[in-house]
């Protein structure tokens, strides 16, 4: 029996752990893994949360969550693949056409 | 009392955890994806810990499988090598990582206190394929075809977004 407030601090820990990665990595690549790993810490709790309220929708939303994730990472690398082939670079500090 | 669901969430949590660090330690790309792969295996151990089988199968095959291989095909594509660290602000440094861990403390404390009256069991809420399909297709039947339209704008996104520009540019027709 493990409780709630558990599963609850494991994903609020891998959420903390992809909000810094997406504040310290200056690789555009690993930039978009950490908003991955914010989407898993999210998926973390609401499967701990279904089986808590024992609202099988959690689920559901967890599938719609993966669904919405591959579609952004199709659209999101096609983006990087773009942004490469026009500054050749990765590194978002050299992406900086819309800075004042 | 310590029971093995307790040992086996304490252990997936533990290499959940530690990948997460090391995505963050590393500074190569693909060391990173790795990384993340295996925190998503270690993911789908404590849905199946939670009962829930479908969303352990679906987040090995999707998410390990298909969208992790996508990022490793764009990091060898465009030859990702070593990031350059450039330095933050200091503000960012002084006060953002002790305001950051005071308020993950705070918010730690409040949910261990207010929130785990109930332990979950083992396997408490058993999601297999039998009993997710008529929820997806009769109850989230409209949000199921929409994530169908989603796919496929995005498909077509993907597609004219990576595709190679013409070689040749066609040259400017001139304005009369």
């Amino acid at each position: 029996m493990v409780p709630l407030s558990y599963y609850l601090v494991l994903s609020g820990i891998l959420f903390a752990c992809g909000v810094t990665g997406f504040l310290i990595k200056r690789n555009i690549i690993t930039i978009f893994m950490s908003i991955e790993l914010m989407l898993n810490g999210v998926n973390l709790s609401f499967v701990a949360f279904a089986a808590h309220w024992h609202a099988l929708a959690g689920q559901i939303f967890v599938f719609f969550v993966m669904v919405v994730a591959a579609a952004e990472a199709a659209v999101g690398l096609a983006i990087i693949i773009a942004v490469y082939r026009t500054r050749e670079t990765l590194n978002v500090d050299q992406v900086n056409l819309l800075k004042l | 009392m310590i029971s093995v669901h307790l040992i086996l969430f304490l252990a997936f949590g533990a290499v959940a955890v530690a990948g997460a660090v090391n995505l963050l330690a590393q500074t190569h790309p693909i060391n990173s994806a790795l990384s993340l792969i295996a925190v998503m295996a270690a993911l789908a151990g404590e849905y199946l810990l939670l009962g829930a089988e479908f969303v352990a199968a679906v987040q090995v095959i999707v998410y390990a499988g298909a969208i992790m291989v996508l990022f490793v095909f764009v990091i060898m594509l465009l030859n990702a090598g070593q990031e350059e660290r450039t330095k933050g602000s200091r503000v960012a440094v002084l006060f953002g990582i002790p305001g950051m861990l005071l308020g993950s403390l705070l918010v730690a404390w409040i949910v261990l206190r207010y929130s785990g009256t109930e332990p979950v069991p083992a396997g408490a809420l058993p999601g297999a394929p039998k009993v997710i399909g008529p929820l997806l297709f009769h109850e989230f039947l409209l949000p199921f075809e929409i994530t169908s339209i989603l796919i496929l704008i995005a498909i077509m996104g993907a597609v004219v977004l990576a595709s190679k520009p013409p070689s040749a540019p066609v040259p400017p027709r001139s304005l009369d």
